[in-house]
């Protein structure tokens, strides 16, 4: 049969141009085929090579990082990764940037981030138990910033909410290097049974495959495209781009998918993201080296009309693609409609290799399926790095201001304020599993009655990525497995989200490069491989490119949540104990940004083997019921964190002077150093935990004692915990709430 | 004492208010699908979980309410049989004419998910016996369209013979305006019908029910209710 070039425009340099085509790829196109393409084959190829669906920049550097360990039961390419927490269970997650859209339009873009990565968890069987996210927005003065924030927390809340899974922790940052591209990262986890785990992988030949869900509609065509573009000055006029989400629908896919998956019909199943019915069908072919064949006209549309290209680039939401066993059909048929669900056969699979794609009678697309799929383009791009920058003496930032006043302004300032504002719009209680709420180093879900529970976090330090991707990178997976310990959880796997500038960019590319180096590397040292992940790239406006964020995902497992801790001072009287080395890095630090005014200087450098050894302390002493309260240190330092537990607990604490031997007070207060945490211990237990620390080479101080109502830090005047409290508080809904923007 | 929860197709808190009533009970509640007829016939309560039955997109709860199971639900409540509305199961009794008033957009505009202190009124109901008068429980709170409001005769309608179930308070038990998150006329967070057989609350005691998941102030409600014996000796 002719190929069809039906109603379809020439092909000219311009069309491919548009369809983010590079000339080359284009070239590789008519030798694969032997012909020029199609309209709808032009659509289908830029869909499937692009950054987003393809990772033809990334893939090379991805390759090198550590995704094996005996837990790992699913590492990345499928839907989710999957690991092994014992007793038949398996944890499966994911993270997943929904960045473009959301600048866009920040309620449904959002929305949809979320309801895309629940689909990405639920796909695999997996029952969705809990929801964070990571978020990144521009200065807070820029006129965009409040809209923004506002839209994004609320469709955040919105789809979560509905869809009935807590949203448990996150983490939010303002940089003016976002404010033409905000980042909205969003992870889900849940839990399956270890043997009841669904592939994308198609298998057999001539079996039917099923669309399932929500009819397809003219929303969302060329979201992927779209997605792997730098921004210019018109990015509102891609609004239609954007999906429209409806969590309602996704609730009843997630309810009908699992029964049909129960049921024992589903041979494969692929969710409809990124590029819609194309990728999904692409991926289920070409990981299960098979050919797949689509008759379009049995496709439920919700609007007349449709053409094959609006079908194959539609990115309409909470659909499915399923291969299903053909003697089940009936009885998959019937749970679908028992949940008032479009349920039809739209296809086969074929011994072809080929992708075809069949439209009122007509072939609008025949394929090479391997091509499209796994064995897209993959670059090898150049790049460079930056400039190492100096390192920053204590002697070189003298305190402009004393430290207690240095502390209020750093609790009010908008990186380390209470985030209660955001996370009030989140469901977190449902499921009455929530053992730990946001507002803690990790939060901590428990699985069903217990007593086992699953830590999650989710981290990334931005601004040390930009002075040094490498030692960026090594600290953004240290701090997720901080995060972990400091509740007493052992660090599993992680899922990664790299959001990048322009990788046509040396620069930026080379940024990606360094961070995935350090990524790797601490991953590795950790026993924390990464099992899942995603990439963003152009996250770039008139060639302004964001700050280098690679998000980490961490997810960790408590044999018993009663054995876990919390920031929280529980008691007066306790001592409390700096564990870890201090030396007052100050370069990079939130104080010299805040306080002083420079961002400037090397990062504090991560040394692997403390973070090892002192996370494997802290998280024994957990364990062990020895603390009554833990804390890493990360932003801000040893000032912020006291003060974050006392506000916790309500109850203040006197801490003394640093020793002569330690560095000047502000640089002790404010500075931070890598591998540290807090704990509170009775002063006998305390003293047996010091004894410990010393014969393990641990570097541990008692640096004061819980109580009264007062933090007092060491040479300055008390500081009611209801001061600090309020600073803590009142700067986010008060920007929230002020006119403007 | 026999529960039935029935589940909406966007019911997402039926799995916890089972949960909560097999606690306290020992025993598992039957599930009731929307679009069935009738009840279970040994039910003695009847729950309408929280979540967001139809998607919710219209006005809370106003298709649920107009459900197949409903017309067997409105039978149930008028023999005197005992019905349970949290959060959207509350909204959803107002939209069926089983309880009065109107839960309008949270004064604050957003969906507001936080702990929150109320005020037992009466412990003489079959719900409450288990909280001491006046107790202050700590539970939590998961919506965007709580704020209750009701013309003035029917509020003083609900004061005046009892009607008022919890209110909204700060830890020592005192009504005030920073202690009410959605703008509730009289603090109300829940409300009784004539005769004490219909309760529809917007918090969600059922999902804290144990002291290590955030506290535990809310078994009591559920343990009210499996004290309870039906006539049928049930």
């Amino acid at each position: 049969m002719a190929l069809n070039n039906e109603r379809e425009r020439a092909i000219t340099v311009d069309l491919v141009a548009q369809h983010g085509l590079k000339p080359d790829e284009y070239q590789r196109l008519l030798r694969l085929i032997g012909r020029p393409p199609s309209l709808t084959e032009l659509g289908i190829v830029s869909a499937m090579w692009n950054e987003h669906c393809s990772y033809k920049s990334s893939r090379l550097h991805l390759r090198k990082l550590p995704t094996h360990a005996p837990w790992v039961i699913q590492g990345p390419g499928e839907n989710a990764g999957v690991i092994d927490i014992g007793d038949g269970e398996a944890c499966v997650f994911k993270m997943e940037s929904h960045n473009h859209p959301s600048f866009i339009e920040p309620y449904q873009g959002a929305a949809t981030g979320v309801g895309g990565i629940l689909r990405d968890v639920f796909t695999m069987g997996a029952r969705p138990i809990a929801c964070l996210n990571l978020l990144r927005f521009g200065a807070p003065d820029h006129p965009k910033t409040r809209h923004l924030l506002a839209g994004v927390v609320a469709g955040i809340g919105g789809y979560g909410n509905s869809f009935g899974v807590p949203t448990v922790g996150g983490s939010l940052g303002f940089h003016r290097r976002y404010d033409g591209n905000i980042l909205v990262n969003a992870m889900a986890v849940g839990l399956a049974r270890t043997d009841q785990i669904f592939y994308a992988k198609a298998t057999g030949v001539g079996n039917p495959i099923v669309y399932l869900g929500s009819k397809t509609g003219r929303d969302g065509i060329h979201g992927a495209t779209m997605a792997s573009a730098a921004f210019d000055d018109d990015a509102a006029g891609k609004r239609p781009t954007v999906q429209v989400g409806d969590p309602f629908a996704e609730k009843l896919l997630l309810e009908a998918c699992l029964e049909l998956m129960a049921s024992g019909a589903v041979l494969a199943i692929q969710d409809m993201g990124a590029a819609g019915l194309t990728s999904s069908a692409v991926e289920m072919g070409a990981k299960g080296n098979l050919g797949i064949e689509l008759d379009l006209d049995r496709v439920p549309c919700r609007e007349s009309g449709m053409s094959a290209y609006e079908m194959m680039l539609s990115e309409s939401q909470e659909r499915m693609l399923m291969v299903l066993k053909p003697e089940k059909r009936v009885e998959a048929q019937t749970i679908f409609h028992k949940w008032g669900l479009d349920f039809a056969v739209i296809g086969t699979t074929t011994a072809s290799l080929r992708f075809v794609v069949k439209h009122q009678g007509r072939i609008c697309a025949d394929l090479p399926i391997k091509e499209l799929g796994d064995e897209a383009p993959v670059y090898d791009r150049p790049w460079r790095a930056g400039p190492k920058l100096p390192l920053i003496t204590a002697q070189a930032v003298p305190p402009p201001i004393d430290n207690g006043q240095a502390l209020l302004r750093l609790l009010a300032s908008p990186d380390l304020c209470s985030k209660r504002w955001v996370f009030e719009q989140y469901d977190h209680f449902i499921l009455g599993n929530t053992i730990q709420s946001p507002g803690g180093d990790a939060a901590i879900v428990r699985i069903a009655d217990g007593p086992k529970g699953l830590a999650l976090c989710t981290d990334v330090t931005p601004r040390y990525c930009e002075a040094d991707p490498r030692e960026g990178g090594k600290q953004a997976v240290a701090e997720a497995w901080r995060n972990l310990n400091a509740v007493g959880a052992r660090p599993l796997a992680l899922t990664d989200n790299l959001n990048f500038g322009n990788p046509e960019n040396p620069a930026a590319m080379g940024q990606l490069v360094l961070c995935l180096e350090g990524i790797g590397e601490a991953a590795r040292h950790l026993d924390f491989p990464i099992v899942s992940g995603n990439v963003s790239l152009y996250n770039e406006t008139n060639g302004q490119g964001i700050l280098p964020t690679p998000s980490i995902g961490g997810v960790g497992l408590i044999a018993d949540v009663g054995c876990s801790a919390s920031l929280a001072f529980k008691a007066s009287g306790q001592t409390i104990l700096l564990i870890g080395r201090s030396e007052g890095w100050l370069g990079q630090s939130l104080y010299l940004r805040e306080i002083c005014g420079r961002e400037e200087g090397a990062p504090p450098p991560v040394d692997l083997d403390a973070e090892r050894q002192n996370g494997e302390f802290i998280r024994q002493l957990i364990v062990e019921g020895r603390v009554s309260a833990a804390h890493d240190l990360s932003d801000g330092g040893l000032a912020v964190a006291l003060a974050e537990m006392a506000i916790a607990g309500n109850i203040g604490a006197n801490v003394t002077a640093p020793s002569p031997t330690d560095p000047p007070s502000h640089a002790f207060f404010f500075g931070e150093d890598q591998a540290r945490y807090l704990v509170t211990a009775a002063p006998a237990v305390a003293e047996a935990i010091a004894r410990e620390a010393a014969r393990r080479d641990i570097p541990l101080a008692a640096i004061g004692q819980t109580g009264g109502s007062t933090l007092t830090l060491a040479g300055l005047p008390p500081i009611l915990v209801g001061t600090l409290r309020s600073a803590h508080e009142s700067w986010l809904p008060a920007y929230m709430a002020a006119p403007g923007g | 004492m026999q529960a039935a929860v029935i589940t909406f197709p966007g019911s997402n808190r039926d799995g916890d208010v089972a949960r909560a009533l097999h606690r306290a009970s020992g025993q598992k509640p039957h599930v009731v699908w929307h679009a069935d007829q009738a009840l279970p016939t040994n039910t003695d309560l009847v729950v309408l979980p929280g979540g967001f039955s139809y998607g919710d997109y219209l006005r809370c709860g106003a298709i649920a309410g107009h459900a197949n199971i409903m017309t067997a639900v409105r039978e149930h409540a008028r023999r005197g049989g005992l019905v349970l509305g949290i959060c959207n199961g509350f909204q959803i009794l107002v939209e069926a004419g089983l309880l009065p008033g109107v839960l309008m957009r949270n004064a604050g505009l957003t969906f507001v998910c936080r702990r929150q202190c109320l005020r037992v009124e009466r412990n003489d109901t079959v719900f409450t016996r288990h909280y001491r008068p006046g107790q202050v429980i700590d539970v939590c709170i998961a919506h965007g369209e709580g704020n209750f409001a009701a013309d003035a005769a029917t509020l003083e309608r609900l004061e005046g013979e009892g009607r008022v179930a919890f209110r909204y308070c700060d830890a020592t038990g005192q009504i005030a305006a920073h202690a009410n998150p959605n703008g509730s006329a009289h603090a109300i967070a829940g409300i009784y019908s004539e005769r004490l057989n219909v309760l529809g609350l917007m918090p969600h005691p059922e999902n804290f029910i144990d002291a290590l998941a955030g506290g535990s102030d809310g078994l009591a409600l559920f343990e009210s209710l499996a004290a309870f014996r039906s006539g049928r000796g049930g």
